[in-house]
């Protein structure tokens, strides 16, 4: 069959006249290029129209919480090779990310966490001895995630955010304005919780801001095996969630970005996506071998893009941050690490039979029966102690 | 008293607990307008309004996940998952946090959720609508799972899942869904952890739940020609679990038959029969004998009723419980084999 030129003409939506009703995708969709007001050197860019830099004191924060994160990392992992944690998955490299990412919130907000956001938790203000009780092993969740507003953090991939859906949802059903934050690292965009959440979130017009660290690896997996989509944050025009990428080590534009995607939210406008371009300098967790999926060198084009050396860098210049101030910002993560080395190097009291506690309100009767069993074990093996 | 079906209890006792607790919010794949389409959640949206009573989009474990949410926000979500093996999706968040959420944190949050899951099948239904999924559940520690077989059992355990602390996935069976009997409601029945003695007999006991309750009682009906005076205990909650009653009655009795819908192998009525056996062997006259679907994935409905166990084949393992002392010819062949 042939076609004439003007059937495809006709049949081409290029050559339609302008439409008249707005593209229902605008507003929506990122932008091109991640959102960025520092270059990698520290040097501001020109300013941004949507996203204004934070004020000085905010950013004067975020370097604090940035250089306590940074030093409570490396402490986490010297513990790990020490043999005082199971295992650690650091963040280092993410710190923009992991700060930033909490200190858009208000603590009557509540946060998702995943494995990766030891730093945003210690961040929040969480111990960090009851952040570490995951990795430590002595029980799961260390905290108090109704107090903290801080759910445990959460291993199986992406489940955490359909729970941001359900509670972001269920305080404003209640008539409180509570944003719920869930982080998520890249490849855990590929499952379905990931689509189930953002779209009961957009559905409901529930006020989360989902927050991608695009590290751009799963373990060992490129981002390249995750997706085919032009950027992360392109997902989110495919629910009605408006999406940003970001510079995810650039911190200030972090922070400018995720405070504008939190007002968003609170503001009852439902959820909003942030992909965050950034970079995990360590391996998976101690226990992985990074050197057999990504090469030096590529390591170390991310050093160059350092975040907290360029906040430094950029608030130096600005005459934010003097000498003294950042001599005792370091000083403070020395004694940060140091009570953290202290505290860590005790052997944590586990109680066997408290395995019984909590598994229901009140134990089954079942329950009961194999307490007593354990107790009668564990006195059992006193008693041979005794007798040894 | 009026005549009623376990559809209009279960349906009664949600909107009694809405009325009682503004918390309560029920919702699921059309739960919303049409009332499910088993009708379970009828004229609720109407009652309550459209953010009490709502439709989700289609996806169970968005569904949970989200009831988790809400939970953690205070609230107390009862979700419909539309049919057994569509309740499959929400496994993850079923195993990983419904059930683990209270344990990991050490009592800090609690998700007092009811997952209602319409169960089982008998109802002529096209594959993937007739799952007895009870086991996977039971298996999982940090759930309640419940099953009613009674009109009134329907009002009261869905009553008591709703107020209950924990999270608690309520199995009911669909056959029995427009079963009805004379019961005035609200009801108050026994609470959970009670099996209930259905029919008292004393030649031997038959342990069942769900869906299989009917069958059971139908059946020592039947064995009276035969001269059996059989008990029959209803477990209506699988977990926790009423070892005392249960105990209680085949030591009264000296012989057990654990009767269920399911599949068989590695089953809820596997770990009746091993608990009877260690509570009960000195009363013993015959092994405890299992009555239960194929092991097979559920067959098409023109051939259902070859899976399911029916009134026959309790009565064939009624007649193998060594009545004249002489071991089941079963068990002979196999040790001659070996
Ligand atoms: C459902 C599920 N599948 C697999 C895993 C094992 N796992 C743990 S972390 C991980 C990689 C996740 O990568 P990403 O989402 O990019 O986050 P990152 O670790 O880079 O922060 C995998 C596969 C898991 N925790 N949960
Ligand atoms: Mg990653």
């Amino acid at each position: 069959m042939t076609t004439t030129p003007q059937a495809v003409r006709r049949a081409s939506p290029r050559t339609r006249p302008a439409a008249t009703t707005p593209d229902p995708a605008h507003g929506l969709l990122p932008a091109g290029e991640p959102v960025r007001l520092l270059d990698p050197t520290g040097t501001p860019l020109p300013a941004h129209p949507d996203y204004p830099e934070p004020p000085a004191e905010a950013l004067s924060e975020l370097y604090r919480r940035m250089v306590i994160g940074r030093r409570f990392d490396i402490q986490a992992t010297a513990l790990t090779k020490q043999g005082r944690l199971a295992v650690y998955p650091s963040s280092r490299g993410q710190e923009a990310c992991q700060v930033g990412g909490v200190l858009a919130l208000r603590d009557t907000d509540w946060v998702f966490p995943t494995y990766r956001e030891s730093m945003a938790l210690v961040s929040r203000g969480i111990d960090p001895v009851e952040v570490l009780t995951l990795l430590r092993g002595d029980w799961h969740c260390g905290y108090d995630p109704a107090a903290r507003r801080t759910a445990p953090q959460c291993t199986p991939l992406a489940t955490q955010c359909v729970h941001a859906a359900g509670l972001a949802y269920g305080e404003a059903h209640q008539g409180r304005d509570t944003v719920a934050l869930a982080f998520i690292g890249d490849g855990a965009t590929s499952e379905g919780d990931f689509h189930e959440g953002i779209n009961f979130a957009a559905v409901f017009k529930a006020p989360v801001v989902y927050f991608v660290q695009n590290n751009r690896y799963a373990i060992s997996v490129p981002l390249s095996r995750q997706t085919a989509a032009p950027s992360l944050a392109h997902k989110g025009v495919g629910y009605g969630v408006p999406s940003e990428q970001v510079d995810g080590n650039d911190p200030i534009a972090v922070l400018a970005v995720l405070t504008r995607a939190v007002a968003h939210a609170r503001a009852g406008n439902g959820p909003f996506l942030v992909e965050a371009h950034t970079y995990r300098m360590e391996p998976h967790t101690n226990a992985d071998d990074a050197t057999r999926y990504r090469d030096g060198a590529e390591v170390d084009a991310w050093r160059d893009r350092d975040p907290v050396t360029r906040l430094e860098t950029y608030l130096r210049d600005r005459g934010v941050l003097d000498g003294p101030t950042a001599a005792a910002v370091a000083e403070e993560a020395e004694a940060y690490a140091a009570d953290l080395r202290a505290r860590m190097n005790t052997q944590p009291a586990v109680d066997p039979l408290s395995l019984f506690d909590h598994v229901y309100a009140s134990p089954t009767p079942q329950l009961v029966e194999q307490r007593e069993q354990v107790r009668a074990e564990l006195a059992a093996a006193r008693d041979e102690d005794g007798d040894a | 008293m009026a005549t009623t079906t376990m559809a209009k209890a279960l349906n009664a006792a949600l909107a009694d607990a809405m009325a009682d607790d503004e918390r309560v919010l029920v919702f699921g794949e059309d739960a919303g307008q049409l009332g499910g389409v088993f009708r379970i959640t009828d004229g609720l949206q109407a009652r309550f309004g459209d953010t009490r009573c709502f439709d989700t989009p289609l996806a169970e474990a968005g569904i949970v996940g989200f009831a988790v949410g809400l939970a953690m926000s205070g609230l107390r979500p009862v979700v419909e998952m539309q049919f057994d093996a569509f309740a499959y999706p929400a496994f993850e968040q079923i195993a990983s946090h419904v059930a683990k959420l209270r344990n990991r944190t050490r009592g800090a949050l609690s998700v007092p959720i009811v997952i209602r899951v319409p169960y089982a099948g008998g109802i002529g239904g096209v594959e993937h609508h007739c799952d007895s999924s009870e086991a996977y559940y039971a298996h999982t520690p940090g759930l309640k799972v419940i099953t009613p077989a009674t009109v009134g059992d329907a009002y009261s355990l869905l009553r008591e899942a709703i107020a209950d602390p924990d999270p608690v996935v309520f199995m009911e069976p669909k056959k029995l869904y427009f079963s009805s009997a004379e019961a005035s409601l609200p009801a108050r029945t026994e609470p959970f952890g009670r099996a209930v003695v259905r029919r008292p007999g004393r030649d031997a006991t038959l342990v069942a739940y769900g869906p299989a309750v009917p069958v059971a009682l139908e059946a020592a009906e039947a064995a009276r020609e035969e001269g059996w005076d059989l008990e029959v205990v209803d477990v209506r909650t699988i977990v926790p679990f009423d070892d005392a009653t249960v105990a209680a009655s085949v030591r009264r009795t000296g012989r057990c038959v654990v009767v269920q819908e399911a599949q068989g192998f590695a089953g809820v009525g596997a770990e009746i029969a091993a608990r009877v056996q260690e509570r009960c062997f000195h009363a013993l006259h015959a092994p405890v004998l299992r009555v239960s679907g194929l092991d097979i994935p559920y067959p098409a409905p023109m051939l259902e009723h070859t899976h399911l166990p029916g009134v026959d084949r309790v009565l064939d393992a009624v007649a193998r419980l060594q009545w004249d002392d002489q071991p089941d010819p079963r068990w002979l062949a196999e040790g001659s084999a070996a």
